[in-house]
């Protein structure tokens, strides 16, 4: 079957890359100016990986503060400041950027595009997203104005009114946190549409919606879920402005405002985000696992299905954060049942991931070893989030350790998880080099063992009374040796982080030569050079099946015969 | 424990074929056919049908389940038995009234132990003067929030007499962490003596006479109250029965001379971020107050 789009396909493998030397200025001013979508990609992450870094610091600073009773390593001051930053971090600052640094760099890619549908576009999301972030961490220098020292904001990540009325939080420490997360949102909402109209206008020839792969399928679905969720979060924001500075009463309660009503705001973006987040995870388990197993991944149709039933879903559980706020039995019973419904599509997803392995020839590289944990971890915390949706059950460990054991164990042990893994599996892509598989087998394990010692055993502390938040505690309650535990796998995961970073860069400068297609892969980011040339793709491919190179590569067998 | 022992069994199952699955299906590289890839299966409508139906009758079981248990707890109905009690959340400590015995206290929660024969459950009606709060006592229920403008009510019905402790759930500022409850289900006729007591004005003591004129003299009254004196202030904890309390600051430390002296000398000793401000006394003036506040049996 050799066609025309095998032969373009050949054709794009073998272009030859020349980059001049140039002066670092000359650099610098390159990826300043770029408008391209693999250097915004790389910016991306780049500055997400970044802001980990720092977010991960103050996740470790916490867990000294918690470690034993009575402690007095940070002031309550200092502590409120660290859970409210590392939340905020990691959410807008890390979680945000690091996705749509990938979705930026694979999805023209994938889908056989030259660049995204609106590069400048592309290019002011990042900048603005950038802004924010550094707006943020400017308030430990800018906050207090002229008063005095710095101070960062302490209001929480879900930030509820009325704590955040100029009485509660006078200073300008909360304006910092919202013009972050303000700006942070404006440039989501651009990337968002980007990517919407990139995999809606830029497919190749021949890529139907029924042909194109998963992970531009899951980036379309989590960009139309951004661009409806941080709507209401940028509405929000404004409104809590307007209250802080021109004496309006949406939420001031001293004037009859409602903070219930920042509650509704808040979460219907926040639950939304949380798929958000973790729809991009699906995506790169929807490409990895599939390779590695050698199979083609089950059930097409479905995943894609069970992907757009979340996006659906997703917006009408958000007051399953707010069994508590006494909504009365009526909403409490429909938040419960809405809740509840998403763990069927959620369900299928891990069916069809179980199925393609099953039958397969699993290899377990470094990134299919992260994917491996990313299955068995959201299993767990599919399951705790379904004990959660379960009213009675929220109503006692609501605010509590299980809570926040529950959702690290989404954000962390499957999300990160599966973000480490789309790294091992893509930075061959975008540097030319592997990344070391021995450092990354250290890497994976300590983190595993950390991840595992941390967020385990913080749900006991949760099941045994202990809210979230709380800077200290009485040494009689029985949390201490929990506590100990959890903050030792701390120091675990650290570490890993730090081999990870330690690898990505001794492999870019040291690592062995990737080639276009180490990995025998598929989709078409393969076809083209590591790391690709502007432009891309030196001919625009042709495809004919969800598998262009494995048409190539089995002319005897496509997969156009079957889909 | 039906919601737990069935994520528990599909834990069980789904993890065992996952592991299944990669341990049984793993590459192996001696084998004879390691070069050749695996059989191609895009899918199968039927098995997609199967894991989408059987979620579903799963869920709804446990969506039944949860319905009846909410509107059990959330639609009971009052006996009238039950005790009246209006608990309003301050940053960061709580207040208790007992509208219908005219009592007025603070942190420390009496209530009567229920029988189940004739139950006398407590109901609390619930709101907050600042900011939001949560009221969270684990082994009696689950946590109801407490929100500026919203009154929100929920009950508890304790059978065995006893301290239960808890504390609040959502973060409310700087002290949050040390804003605890402390919950004391008396015997009836244990908290019969302790509503009597409580109902009866402040002790007048004449050894601490000194104290109570610089307490009255001083910023003190216009926060706290102290019933039959002038002291009449209504943001900061009553302090008629203080005395008869077993911790201050909100539970944070036990009801000691010592620890009564440092607060009042400067509450961010131990609280740092306490709303009372740290009230300048010299030595002797902190120590006569100090001595009326604990007369004040």
């Amino acid at each position: 079957m050799a066609t025309q789009a095998t032969a373009d396909l050949d054709q794009n493998a073998g272009i030859k890359q020349t980059v001049p030397r140039r002066l670092w200025l000359g650099v610098l001013h390159d990826w300043v100016t770029t408008v391209d979508h693999k250097k915004i990609g790389l910016l991306y992450i780049g500055y997400a990986v970044f802001f980990m870094v720092i977010a991960g610091s103050e996740a470790l600073l916490i867990r000294i503060q918690l470690a034993v009773p009575n402690n007095h390593f940070v002031s309550p001051q200092v502590f409120n400041q660290l859970f409210t930053m590392h939340g905020t971090t990691m959410v807008f600052f890390v979680g945000m950027p690091i996705l749509f640094g990938f979705g930026n760099y694979l999805v023209p890619l994938m889908i056989g595009a030259r660049d995204m549908a609106f590069p400048r576009l592309n290019a002011f999301s990042f900048w603005i997203s950038a802004f924010g972030g550094l707006l943020l961490y400017f308030s430990y220098f800018g906050a207090s104005g002229l008063y005095g020292a710095g101070s960062a904001p302490d209001v929480g990540w879900f930030a509820y009114a009325p704590l955040t009325a100029q009485i509660f939080s006078p200073g300008h420490s909360t304006d910092y946190w919202t013009l972050a997360v303000l700006l942070s949102g404006i440039g989501s909402v651009g990337t968002a549409i980007n990517i919407v109209a990139t995999t809606i206008c830029m497919r190749c020839p021949g890529m139907k919606l029924s042909r194109m792969p998963l992970l531009p399928w899951l980036y379309l679905v989590t960009s139309c879920m951004a661009f409806v969720a941080i709507s209401p979060l940028t509405a929000a924001q404004i409104m809590l402005m307007l209250d802080r500075y021109v004496g309006s009463h949406f939420f001031d309660t001293q004037a009859g405002g409602s903070a219930v009503l920042w509650m509704h705001f808040f979460w219907i973006f926040g639950h939304p985000e949380v798929y958000i987040l973790v729809m991009p995870a699906f995506a790169f388990a929807n490409e990895i696992i599939p390779v590695f197993s050698r199979k083609a991944i089950f059930g097409y149709p479905a995943m894609v299905a069970a992907s757009v039933g979340i996006g659906f879903i997703s917006f009408s559980v958000w007051a399953h954060h707010m069994f508590s706020v006494g909504m009365g039995s009526g909403p409490n019973t429909f938040f419960v049942l809405a809740s509840m419904v998403i763990a069927v599509p959620t369900g299928i997803k891990i069916f069809n991931w179980l199925a393609t392995m099953w039958g397969g020839k699993i290899h377990f590289t470094v990134s299919m070893m992260f994917a491996a944990g990313f299955l068995f971890q959201f299993l767990i915390a599919g399951l705790t989030g379904i004990m959660l949706a379960a009213a009675p059950f929220d109503w006692q460990l609501t605010g509590s350790y299980f809570v926040v054991a529950h959702f690290h164990y989404v954000l962390v042990g499957a999300i990160l998880f599966m973000i480490f893994s789309a790294f091992y599996y893509w930075f061959p892509k975008m540097s030319g080099h592997m990344l070391s598989e021995r450092l990354g087998k250290w890497h994976f394990w300590i983190f595993f063992i950390g991840f595992h010692l941390t967020f385990d055993f913080m749900h006991i502390p949760g099941l045994l009374g202990m809210p979230r938040r709380i800077y200290t505690y009485e040494a009689d309650r029985g949390w201490q040796i929990w506590n100990m535990i959890v903050s030792s796998g701390a120091i675990f995961q650290a570490i890993g982080i730090l081999l990870f970073v330690y690898n990505m860069i001794w492999s870019y400068f040291k690592g062995p030569i990737a080639g276009p297609d180490p990995w025998d892969a598929w989709t078409l980011e393969w076809s083209t050079t590591s790391p690709p040339p502007d432009y891309n793709f030196a001919v625009i491919p042709t495809v004919k099946s969800r598998r262009p190179l494995w048409d190539l590569k089995h002319p005897d067998d496509p997969d156009s015969h079957y889909e | 424990m039906l919601v737990l022992s069935i994520t528990c069994g599909i834990f069980l199952v789904v993890g065992g074929l996952l592991l299944y699955a990669m341990l049984r299906y793993r590459h192996r590289p001696n084998d004879v056919n390691a070069a050749q890839e695996p059989a191609q299966i895009y899918g199968s409508n039927q098995i997609e049908l199967s894991w989408t139906v059987i979620p579903i009758l799963i869920v709804v079981m446990l969506f039944l389940a949860t319905a009846r248990v909410i509107l059990a707890t959330e639609d009971a109905p009052k006996p009238t038995s039950a005790l009246d009690v209006t608990v309003i959340g301050h940053q960061f400590w709580w207040e208790y009234r007992y509208p219908k015995l005219g009592i007025v206290t603070a942190n420390e929660l009496h209530i009567p132990v229920s029988d189940p024969k004739h139950p006398t459950p407590t109901y609390l009606t619930m709101s907050s003067a600042d900011t939001d709060h949560s009221f969270w006592v684990p082994r009696l229920a689950g946590k109801t929030d407490l929100i500026p403008n919203q009154v929100n009510t929920m009950w508890i019905d304790p059978n065995n007499p006893g301290l239960y402790l808890g504390q609040c759930a959502q973060y409310c500022g700087v002290q949050h962490a040390k804003m605890l409850i402390r919950i004391y289900a008396d015997s009836p006729a244990d908290f019969a003596a302790w509503v009597s007591h409580q109902q009866g004005l402040a002790v007048e003591n004449p050894s601490a006479a000194e104290g109570r004129k610089i307490f009255q003299h001083n910023a003190c009254i216009s926060c706290h109250t102290v019933a039959g004196t002038v002291a009449t202030g209504r943001f900061g904890p009553d302090l008629t029965h203080i005395a008869s309390r077993d911790t201050i600051a909100s539970g944070s430390v036990p009801n000691t001379a010592a620890n009564l002296r440092a607060f009042v000398d400067n509450p961010a000793s131990f609280k740092p971020g306490a709303l009372m401000p740290p009230m300048h006394l010299n030595d002797h003036d902190l120590n006569a107050v100090t001595a009326y506040l604990m007369s004040l049996k």
